[in-house]
């Protein structure tokens, strides 16, 4: 039988998560950079031109679903990594929390931010 | 049957003469990792100025005198953001790269070509972050 070197679970389910993220956020990583340097211009930013952006639902969409994978994958990733350096027991368990909290607050955080733009009130905080 | 190998520390850095390309790629994949989750923090932070900006007066944001335009444009005129800049796409088309890598070794192809195509990626990785350096550098002021 093969080997196996991974520091994944056999058959779990964030080792499969980490790799159906990945497949999207080559895609949408590269289209985000593409449009906002090359298509675009950084230095050339304004607040209407990103707003105009985010009010087309099928935009907004897609930054929303961008963060939420790019969180989960980039989060995922550093337990993993941490896990390969030996993280093991009431550290281990400590540190998911602690990753699961701040993977929580970005998100928030983001949504507002788009929210803000797309001219979005759900709640009051939000 | 399964069996298990004794790796040594698998994070010994003092071996480095020792590391395969493999090796290499993976701890590329790492550190470039490390560095796109931070800039992702960091991204969402500088972004949220977004949130006082929409409270501004119609007449500001017309004039772009808002918060958000004016925190990205005062970033966007230093040198040093944008050779950061030109650093993270070169981080980022790195990772993307490996990580098609190793998403088709994951499925089984490719396997006896992951030496090539690592330094596949690091030529071209080393070639797109050349090649936009004018773009990245367009009307900054030194």
């Amino acid at each position: 039988m093969a080997e196996r070197y991974s520091s994944f679970e056999k058959g779990g389910r964030r080792w499969l998560l980490q790799r159906v993220t990945a497949a999207f956020l080559i895609v949408v990583l590269a289209f985000h950079f593409f449009l906002l340097h090359f298509v675009n211009h950084a230095n050339e930013v304004t607040f209407q031109m990103s707003a105009g952006r985010m009010q087309q639902w099928i935009y907004y969409s897609l930054m929303v679903l961008f963060l939420i994978t790019a969180t989960f994958h980039g989060v995922n990733g550093v337990y993993n990594a941490l896990v390969n350096m030996g993280l093991t027991g009431a550290r281990k368990r400590a540190m998911k929390a602690a990753l699961s909290v701040a993977s929580l607050l970005l998100i928030v955080q983001g949504l507002r931010t788009a929210n803000a733009w797309a001219g979005i009130d759900l709640l009051p905080i939000i | 049957m399964s069996q298990s190998y004794n790796r040594g520390r698998i994070e010994d850095f003092g071996r480095w003469r020792e590391f395969s390309a493999g090796m290499w790629a993976w701890i590329f994949h790492k550190f470039t990792g490390w560095v796109l989750i931070g800039y992702l923090f960091t991204h969402i932070a500088v972004l949220s100025t977004a949130l006082t900006a929409a409270n501004a007066d119609p007449s500001t944001i017309a004039a772009h005198n808002d918060v958000y335009t004016q925190t990205i444009r005062a970033l966007e005129s230093l040198l040093v953001v944008r050779i950061l800049e030109v650093g993270l796409l070169a981080v980022a088309v790195f990772h993307i790269l490996n990580g098609i890598r190793l998403l088709l070794v994951d499925l089984g192809i490719g396997l006896e070509a992951q030496d090539r195509s690592f330094y596949a990626s690091l030529v071209l990785t080393g070639v797109i972050a050349v090649a936009s350096v004018p773009t990245f550098l367009a009307g900054v002021t030194f």
